[in-house]
């Protein structure tokens, strides 16, 4: 029964949390541009405005448009529960499977897609088809990437896989996980819309992919879409900084060892968020026929990952 | 200049002009039959080489009996212009149209008919192009009768050409963009993510500009033309005074002649620099347009202190300046600073691989393309068009500095930052030059009345490209007619052309390396 509750809050905490990181990250962008920007908790201030608008819902829309903020704001937080955040009780705890992680993250993009699609907006549709391009290659490496590791855990369950790499300090350097990192993380700023793929700071509408499958939304539609999202980008961090460098990680409930957990959980999403804000200040968004080429690297890396697992046997 | 040559071949091609003049050194006035426009147009065009660079229609109905037609061509090698007036029947003025053998006419003329309602008799396209759909039939603004009613959009959609095919679907774009910017409709014809052809629908913001001057004084018009387009302040505004001062004879002393030149290239300083930044953040590359948001500012706060005015609104006036400017001591090194700063951000720019890759071979414009459309300014220059009015024209103090007209010939945008980035170190040098040579002096030369019902001509390569102005006076010494050509209203055409067979998202970047002014192509 604890740990259903320790489950509930650290899925909570993600939650609460997951506004905080965008925010993070464009305030230290605007710090690298020279710009004073605005503080890390103004998204929480944004998605406070947006619950207290009136939404404005196109009138060709069907349910789906409606249904779809909940769907996208729902799987991000049913992801949140599974994997590992602050806590990773290793024992025989079924939930928290690799399959069902990457599915639920595609049925959110599945039906944003097809919200996208449903206003009959060409932006939408625009943005629908390229994001379903970018996600057609990008599911696959982050199923492969996993199993690289789960293959020297022996198991797919991602609490198994933190508690194996923890154990076996010495695997973490080995050249299979770092090649999945590269490829974890080359996918995490395609899934969520970073640069060099996607622009999340644009007003350029024809050229936007997530944001034009979201241009429709508004009120507080738009606030579980965003937050949906910030969330999604909350959950890829927290399986990089997991999965790879699982230290700190509570596996016990002690009092302690949570609050270590929480800690190191907070300082590895600082660092690689700042390393999303020092990327993304580096780079210009790639042309997007350039997008699938650097998108199959990592689907290359991740097959790469899993070979050398077999190999370093 | 001796005009024997020009006249000759006139007579040799059977062109028969009356009323012949040089009222300038450079400039031939004379009159044609309307029947004989383009016999003209092909000797001068063709035979020549001198080109269309103005046409304007008047209503001088009360005081004539007909409507004028005026066409000014300029040729570039030499220096000399020709203008040339056909009249047309008042009661139902038709025009022969130049558009079936010289496309630079045709969206002048199209001009004409909405806004006249002079017929056009040959021109191959009758949609119209200033009016929009719900304009009431017989209502022609610049008409000198035009009565001003009150009408309203009536919501009806206005028919794009359709494009048909598999797989072919239509991207509506505007005129309400997600950022902050003009309104422009763009209609995008694509397969996939491939433009197979853009329709562009402009004059949302048309707001009777040329209808504003008539019936001021001249030197109340500065003020206006500072106006026609927001960016473009002192471009604009030379070019009116210039050729208001042209219509009078009037000589404008050394001293303002510099100031003239330091104010126009403050002016294209400060747009080229924000207009580097903003091709980068259209990439991607944000820190690049904070950086050039920062130096701009800087360029803004030496204006105000130059002029009084970060735009550098209020200082230009007919006859020189309207007062003198206290340039200062360390003018050219303040300017030299933020150059150097941003040549620091061209570097980082041009060595991010990631970036010059989104610029290289997007949106080519190839030069024949160019040529055709007659395009201007640093559009062309990335074109291979050697075209520059400070050099093909020289005013202000321009023919006594020196400087170089940068040329490239790929037309991408990588062709058109690196015209502007080129163009940035050679303003920075004329400043410089202008500072050091700038004398001391009277500002302001008297007025004088400008002869009633004479079009004259002021030219200026503002920082898009060459503006021209034209202006004509009634008899009572007050604005007749002014016609603005901005060089947006030339470029705006060829953008369509630069993105065949680009990718919708390469578009934005297309559009910013352009960077066409709405409201000086809509008026």
């Amino acid at each position: 029964m604890i740990r259903y509750l320790a489950i509930l809050a650290q899925t909570l905490a993600a939650v609460a949390l997951a506004p905080a990181l965008v925010g993070f990250i464009r305030w230290l962008k605007a710090r690298l541009q020279g710009r004073t920007g605005a503080a890390p908790w103004q998204p929480y201030y944004e998605i406070r405005k947006l619950f207290g608008k009136e939404a404005v819902v196109s009138h060709t829309a069907s349910w789906l448009f409606k249904a779809t903020p909940f769907m996208v704001f729902g799987t991000s937080v049913a992801v949140a529960s599974l994997v590992p955040l602050i806590l990773a009780p290793s024992d025989s705890f079924v939930i928290g499977d690799l399959f069902a992680v990457v599915y639920l993250l595609l049925l959110g993009t599945f039906f944003l897609a097809l919200a996208g699609l449903d206003t009959g907006s060409p932006f939408g549709g625009m943005g629908a088809s390229r994001e379903m391009t970018v996600v057609a290659l990008t599911e696959p490496t982050v199923a492969l990437s996993i199993v690289a590791l789960a293959l020297n855990a022996g198991s797919t369950n991602l609490s198994q896989i933190v508690a194996r790499t923890i154990a076996e300090p010495s695997m973490a350097l080995g050249p299979g996980h770092l090649l999945a990192f590269a490829a974890l993380f080359i996918v995490t700023l395609a899934e969520n819309g970073r640069l060099p793929v996607d622009n999340p700071s644009t007003h350029l509408e024809l050229t936007m992919i997530h944001e034009a499958m979201v241009l429709e939304y508004s009120g507080p539609y738009l606030a579980l879409v965003e937050w949906g999202a910030a969330l999604k980008l909350l959950v890829f961090l927290a399986l990089a900084a997991n999965l790879f460098m699982p230290w700190g990680i509570a596996v016990s409930l002690a009092p302690a060892a949570v609050l270590m957990g929480l800690v190191s959980f907070i300082v590895k999403l600082a660092v690689l968020a700042a390393a999303i804000a020092v990327l993304e200040t580096r780079v210009a968004k790639l042309r997007l026929f350039r997008v699938p080429e650097l998108l199959s690297a990592s689907f290359v890396l991740a097959l790469l990952a899993v070979m050398s697992t077999f190999l370093a046997r | 200049m001796n005009f024997e040559s020009v006249l000759r071949a006139l007579t040799a091609g059977h062109v028969e002009v009356t009323g012949v003049s040089t009222p300038r050194p450079n400039e031939l006035h004379c009159r044609v039959a309307s029947s004989q426009i383009v016999h003209l147009c092909d000797i001068l065009a063709r035979g020549l080489g001198a080109e269309l660079i103005l046409m304007a229609a008047d209503d001088r109905r009360s005081a004539a009996g007909a409507f004028f037609v005026h066409y000014v061509f300029a040729h570039r090698a030499s220096d000399w212009f020709l203008h040339a007036s056909a009249h047309l029947d008042a009661a139902r003025p038709e025009l022969r149209s130049l558009a079936p053998s010289y496309y630079r006419a045709s969206r002048f003329e199209r001009e004409i008919r909405d806004l006249f309602g002079i017929a056009l008799s040959g021109h191959p396209d009758s949609r119209p192009l200033v009016k929009h759909g719900f304009w009431p039939d017989d209502y022609y603004p610049l008409r000198k009768d035009a009565v001003r009613t009150e009408f309203t959009d009536d919501g009806q959609p206005f028919p794009f050409m359709p494009v048909g095919g598999e797989g072919v679907y239509e991207i509506p774009v505007g005129p309400v963009h997600a950022g902050v910017i003009e309104p422009g409709h763009f209609r995008f014809s694509v397969v996939g993510e491939t433009v197979i052809d853009l329709k562009t629908r402009l004059y949302f913001t048309h707001k009777g500009t040329e209808k504003l001057f008539e019936g001021r004084e001249p030197a109340d018009a500065v003020e206006l033309a500072e106006r026609v387009s927001g960016d473009t302040s002192v471009g604009h505004a030379l070019a009116y005074c210039q050729a208001t001062e042209a219509a009078g004879h009037v000589d404008i002393p050394p001293r303002a002649r510099f100031l003239r030149v330091i104010m126009l290239e403050l002016e294209r300083l400060y747009n080229h620099i924000a207009d580097f930044g903003a091709i980068a953040n259209d990439t991607g590359f944000a820190i690049a347009h904070a950086h050039c948001y920062r130096i701009r500012e800087k360029l803004l706060r030496v204006n105000k202190q130059l002029t009084g005015s970060r735009l550098l609104r209020g200082s230009l006036a007919i006859g020189g300046m309207a007062r003198d400017l206290d340039v200062p001591a360390d003018l050219s090194a303040q300017v030299g600073a933020v150059v150097a700063d941003f040549d620091e951000m061209v570097t980082i720019c041009t060595n991010n691989t990631l970036l010059v890759d989104r610029l290289e071979g997007t949106g080519v414009l190839g030069a024949e393309l160019a040529r055709d459309h007659g395009v201007l300014g640093y559009i062309g220059r990335a074109s291979g068009i050697d075209i520059d009015a400070r050099r093909d024209h020289p005013f202000a103090a321009y023919g006594e500095l020196r400087f170089r007209v940068p040329v490239f010939t790929s037309g991408d945008v990588k062709a058109r930052t690196n015209v502007r980035v080129e163009e940035i170190r050679e303003s920075a040098a004329l400043i410089a030059q202008a500072c050091r040579q700038v004398p001391a002096g009277p500002v302001q030369a008297p007025a004088a009345r400008p002869e009633p019902f004479a079009g004259a001509c002021g030219i200026v390569e503002g920082w898009r490209g060459r503006i021209v102005h034209w202006v004509m006076t009634g008899d009572d010494g007050r604005l007749h007619r002014v016609k603005i050509v901005d060089p947006s209203f030339f470029n705006w055409p060829a953008l369509s052309y630069a993105l065949e067979g680009n990718i919708v998202p390469d578009f934005p970047l297309c559009n910013k390396s352009f960077n066409q002014s709405y409201s000086g192509n809509d008026l």
